[in-house]
């Protein structure tokens, strides 16, 4: 490991990390000329439709496919029984990490018995899918109603319906952590704030739906498969397992993806189904979500409730936190990655940024006859975040403490890392304390609250919000997938290999999903190489064709793959450069490579180009010694040891207005400052920040998933379930500190969440400082109206 | 999401689409810039037989200044209305409106007679007709007919239009000396349908209202006038204090509906809000005029 600070190849003039290069793929796709999955049309293709179950919970006594077989057009029916007979056996949910979690195994459409509404109950397969829609309206099907779990409240009470008979209960994990002396520390404390969170559900919204074409041939028994995913070699491995079929004949491709949010890691049981059809027709079958599927079957997340309470000494000193989660999940445990993560992330960071040591919370997690919930962006810290920074803040109004001064006394020290947070994490290499001061520089915050207090004299009543998170990134082997038991990779790698023309091939197991990570990988290439970016190709998201990696989720593109690249991108450049060594006959160490170029070191005087290299390492091998042999291609794996995550930092200021007779409010400006370490590509990771800035909004203000007491969806459309749009965002400033992570020597972290974690609790905090001087508060997301009126006593 | 199997025609004539109108009644639709219609198509909400699509009907189109009112054929698409400056200067309250009518896609293939026709009770144009006391000209087997926008809204999609006939122009009344406008609405996003809305037109003489239109939308079935919070602003000189006395009584007016947006409570309170916005707003341009 190379001490921090030390000059690599990236820190070169010539390194094109930390440059501002454009994605290539961003013209292609704003000319509309991504390939998407459902662009992609394979000769003999059919079309998948299901038949979904309308009701939340319903006993299936009898279904009547035959009209449907004879319609025009359709050539497969398939039924959630006969879909079971094709799989080796049922999902199961769980991961080793959660000893005591129990869910109900799940086969990809339903059997006997639907538990959720819209859970696939039969696939029509015809020629077009209007075809397919119109034969499965004539499939017919006798439900027997189920009594209904549909409140997460009255889930865990001794007499409530039951999700799963079997199950003997609707409990699927609970968890303790009790760390210091919890109960000492409120009975002496000073000062006790408390209050109740509760967090809507909400879904990911990916402008391309989740779609996928299977490709079975059966003479050669080889299936490929094309589909919006972030996890090609995840998916591979769990078709390969639900599905009987050897893993190395099963090809998964990721075209061109429009935006995962974290929903495309998770097994879909329509997308495992129009796989089976493939099998079972030996031809192309291809079902790509529509958007009402996409509300009604996508992941749900973020429905909880959190009460917390925070002990706070009359000097501004927090002295203990206590928080008791309720999290309300579908009807099983989301395979493979479960369903407790959302409430364990809760559990982990909620006071993060904190130095205090008394730590006690509890989490329960509650199924309901409601979609399964799992992973999307941020999972757990909107929440989190939300529920620490919020007491946070209460815990200064009740001292009298300005809310920045309060987090300054608590946060924990630059200079105190390597160390422990109350919760039983260890975080390394954070900057809460530059990252506050900057803040406060970028908002001009003492102005800011002049100006909130005099407009408040005239009836204009702006709030101004302030929150501090931390962030777990890059998941690590010891934790929750490797140790876990899932086929889900936490390490990653690369293969970087020169072409005869002198160019660069890059493959790597991450994957792009319109964030940039070909460009990122691209950009640490050509720095590590030495080459111009242009010489570099990227290649991601084809099992066939990249080393085996996890993929993209958790903030762990650039951690992880970006590490694995840069040591395959250095292994080849020292390769290359004994190479030229040979051919010149010049010692290795005295010469460098300078935008394709073999150059003496220092000097910079080209010595030849590496097209050079490329032509005598592939074709004239006979001109170097007869004791080299070239090794042109150069793979990498990278993967943390004992680190849970790649912990990162940061710091969200929000500036806000609230009309209180409407009980709308206005998003007048947003500032981030966080430390994702080294920073690749500028413009990318900003735009990151502020997409999952303006993603986090959505939960706070927007998005809901709207059920009924009989577990109905009732706002399945972009009519009634509203996303951010532009038009009301704010103008985002965004400012990146760099604390190289210890762990790699690229020295990054993840960034593709720091935004979404934090911002629903800077709003929330705008808000209730807006609304202060009517002696209200909100800490209910998303904060509607009707919650903001409810909440200022006007209706 | 695709749409069931329908029959699709497209006729050169107004005479061919009312006969094609008379000959599948109920089972036909029309198809004009299809933003309503065509997501519950697509959503198989309706699974009409036949669509009859009346884009290329020429006497449908256009905005024309027709001696003390405006025609507005009933293809006209919003955008069109938005930059058209016979609308700008003579019907000031549809022209303060359009801009809230959804997005600019939307704008570009949506037409007036299209929403108009629809009613839904979110709708900016409907109200504003209903606001302007405009005139809709329908025409089916049995020759034109005018109806008064007051005769017009029924219900929940229910107009007075027979199910064989087309509404073929809108004309709204020119606006005249005295005459103030106001329009607002509030919605989540930018174009969303409005959670509430108001549009305001009075006239006023000696700065006191001689008469008052409120209509209001998107919390009842349909466009709905305030009409006892009208009769109570009538020959009096605007105050705050008339405002608050005024807005007790739109209880009796409205009764509205809850829906995901919010309580029923909640909408009304809304719509009080608006009330007094909104004619504190008409009064002020009064006087800018």
């Amino acid at each position: 490991m190379k001490s921090k600070g030390a000059i690599t190849p990236l820190d070169r003039q010539h390194s094109y990390v930390g440059r501002n290069l454009s994605r290539d793929k961003a013209k292609r796709a704003v000319n509309g000329r991504g390939r998407y999955t459902d662009d992609i049309t394979l000769p003999r293709t059919v079309h998948a439709a299901f038949v979904r179950s309308p009701y939340a919970h319903a006993m299936i006594t009898d279904i009547d496919v035959d009209i449907a077989k004879a319609e025009e057009g359709v050539v497969l029916v398939m039924t959630g029984a006969e879909l079971k007979e094709l799989c080796t056996g049922p999902w199961v949910g769980t991961l080793s990490v959660f000893p005591t979690m129990k869910t109900a195994p799940q086969y990809p459409m339903a059997v006997d018995r639907a538990c959720w509404q819209g859970e696939p109950v039969v696939m029509v397969v015809a020629n077009s899918r209007a075809a397919a829609e119109d034969a499965a309206e004539l499939v017919s099907i006798t439900y027997k109603e189920l009594p209904v779990v549909a409140h997460k409240e009255t889930a865990l009470e001794k007499n409530s319906n039951l999700v799963h008979p079997d199950l003997k209960d609707n409990l699927a994990y609970e968890k303790v952590i009790d760390t210091g002396d919890v109960g000492e520390a409120f009975a002496g404390a000073d000062h006790v704030v408390e209050a109740t969170f509760d967090f809507g559900r909400h879904t990911a919204v990916s402008l391309e739906p989740r779609a996928i074409l299977a490709s079975f041939e059966k003479d050669t028994e080889e299936l490929t498969i094309y589909t919006s995913s972030q996890t090609p070699h995840m998916f591979q491995a769990i078709i390969a397992r639900t599905l009987g079929l050897p893993e190395h004949k099963c090809r998964v491709v990721a075209p061109f993806v429009g935006g995962s949010f974290g929903l495309k890691i998770h097994s879909f049981g329509d997308e495992f189904a129009a796989t089976a059809a493939s099998l079972k027709l030996g031809r192309p079958v291809k079902f790509i979500a529509d958007r009402l599927e996409s509300f009604l079957t996508d992941i749900h997340a973020r429905e909880n409730t959190v009460t917390g309470k925070m002990a706070v000494s009359s000097q501004g000193k927090i002295e203990a936190l206590e928080i008791d989660i309720l999290s309300g999940v579908g009807a099983y445990s989301q395979y493979p990655r479960t369903s407790v993560f959302e409430a364990n992330q809760i559990l982990n960071i909620t006071g993060g940024p904190y130095k205090h040591q008394n730590y006690k919370a509890r989490m329960r997690v509650a199924y309901m006859n409601k979609v399964p919930t799992s992973q999307y962006r941020a999972v757990g810290h909107p929440i989190g975040n939300s529920v620490g920074e919020a007491l946070v803040d209460l815990a200064a109004e009740k001292i009298g403490m300005d809310p920045v001064e309060i987090r300054r006394r608590n946060i924990m020290e630059d200079n105190s890392y390597p160390r422990t947070t109350a919760s039983g994490i260890e975080v390394a290499d954070m900057s809460h304390q530059k990252c506050l001061e900057t803040l406060v520089e970028r908002m001009k915050y003492d102005d800011l609250v002049q100006e909130r207090n005099s407009l408040r004299a005239e009836g204009i009543f702006r709030g101004i919000g302030i929150a501090a998170f931390i962030k777990g990134t890059a998941p690590g082997p010891a934790g929750y997938y490797g140790a876990g038991g899932a086929p889900i990779a936490s390490q990653d790698a690369a293969t970087v290999k020169i072409e005869p023309s002198g160019n660069i091939i890059c493959a790597v197991g991450v994957t792009d999903q319109g964030q940039g990570v070909d460009t990122v990988m691209q950009q640490i290439t050509a720095g590590a190489v030495g080459v111009l970016p242009e010489m570099v190709r990227v290649i991601e998201g084809d099992t066939d064709a990249t080393p085996y990696g996890g993929g993209t989720y958790a903030s762990r593109a650039t951690a992880i793959g970006g590490e694995a690249t840069y040591q395959a991108a250095l292994a080849l450049r020292a390769e290359l450069l004994r190479l030229a060594g040979a051919l010149l006959q010049r010692e290795p160490e005295t010469l460098d490579i300078i935008d394709g170029n073999v150059v003496d070191l220092g000097t910079e005087n080209i010595r030849m180009p590496l097209a050079e290299i490329g032509r005598i390492g592939h074709f004239q091998v006979a001109e170097l010694p007869n004791d080299i042999q070239p090794q042109l291609s150069h793979t990498k794996r990278f993967r943390l040891n004992d680190a849970l995550y790649i912990f990162t930092n940061g710091i969200h200021g929000a500036y806000v207005e609230v009309d209180c007779d409407t009980g709308f409010i206005t998003l007048l400006k947003q500032w981030v400052v966080e430390d994702c370490g080294r920073v690749i590509n500028p413009i990318l990771a900003d735009e990151q920040v502020r997409g999952g800035s303006v993603q986090g909004i959505g939960g706070a203000l927007y998005e809901h998933c709207i059920y009924d007491d009989q577990a109905q969806l009732l706002n399945g459309s972009l009519i009634d379930y509203l996303v951010p749009m532009a038009s009301e965002m704010p103008d985002i400033d965004v400012a990146h500190v760099q604390t190289h992570t210890g762990v790699s020597e690229l020295g990054s972290k993840g960034v593709g969440e720091s935004g979404t974690g934090a911002s629903p609790a800077v709003v929330m905090n705008a808000v209730n400082d807006a609304i202060s001087p009517f002696e209200a508060k909100v800490t209910v997301q998303p904060m509607t109206p009707d919650v903001l009126l409810k909440a200022l006593n006007r209706i | 999401m695709k749409a069931a199997k329908f029959k699709y025609i497209r006729p050169s004539s107004l005479d061919e689409a009312i006969n094609l109108l008379s000959d599948f009644g109920e089972e036909a639709r029309i198809l004009a810039g299809g933003q309503s219609l065509l997501p519950t198509l697509n959503m198989r909400l309706s699974q009409p037989k036949v669509l009859i699509d009346i884009n290329r009907l020429d006497e449908l189109q256009g905005i024309s200044h027709e001696g003390k009112h405006i025609r507005i054929g009933a293809l006209t698409r919003h955008v069109d209305i938005a930059e058209s400056d016979l609308i700008t200067e003579n019907i000031p309250l549809i022209s303060e409106a359009i801009e809230y009518v959804a997005h600019v896609a939307v704008r570009n293939r949506g037409t007036f007679g299209g929403s108009v026709a629809l009613a839904d009770p979110a709708a900016e144009m409907p109200a504003c007709t209903l606001a302007l006391q405009g005139t809709l000209v329908v025409e089916g087997p049995n020759g034109r007919r005018q109806i008064r926008a007051d005769d017009f809204f029924h219900d929940l999609y229910e107009t007075a239009r027979a199910p064989e006939e087309i509404l073929v122009e809108v004309q709204l009344p020119i606006r005249r000396s005295g005459e103030s406008f106001a329009f607002m609405e509030l919605s989540r996003r930018k174009g969303d349908y409005a959670m509430a809305g108001l549009a305001c037109k009075a006239t006023f003489q000696d700065n006191r209202f001689l008469s008052v239109r409120l209509v209001y939308f998107g919390t009842e079935l349909k466009p709905t006038l305030g009409e006892n919070v009208m009769s109570q602003l009538e020959g009096r000189e605007w105050s705050e204090t008339l405002a608050e006395k005024v807005i007790a009584s739109l209880e009796d007016d409205l009764d509205p509906v809850d829906n995901l947006q919010g309580s029923a409570a909640m909408k009304l309170h809304l719509q009080k809000v608006l009330t007094k916005r909104t004619l504190a707003e008409v009064v002020q341009r009064l006087g800018n005029v």
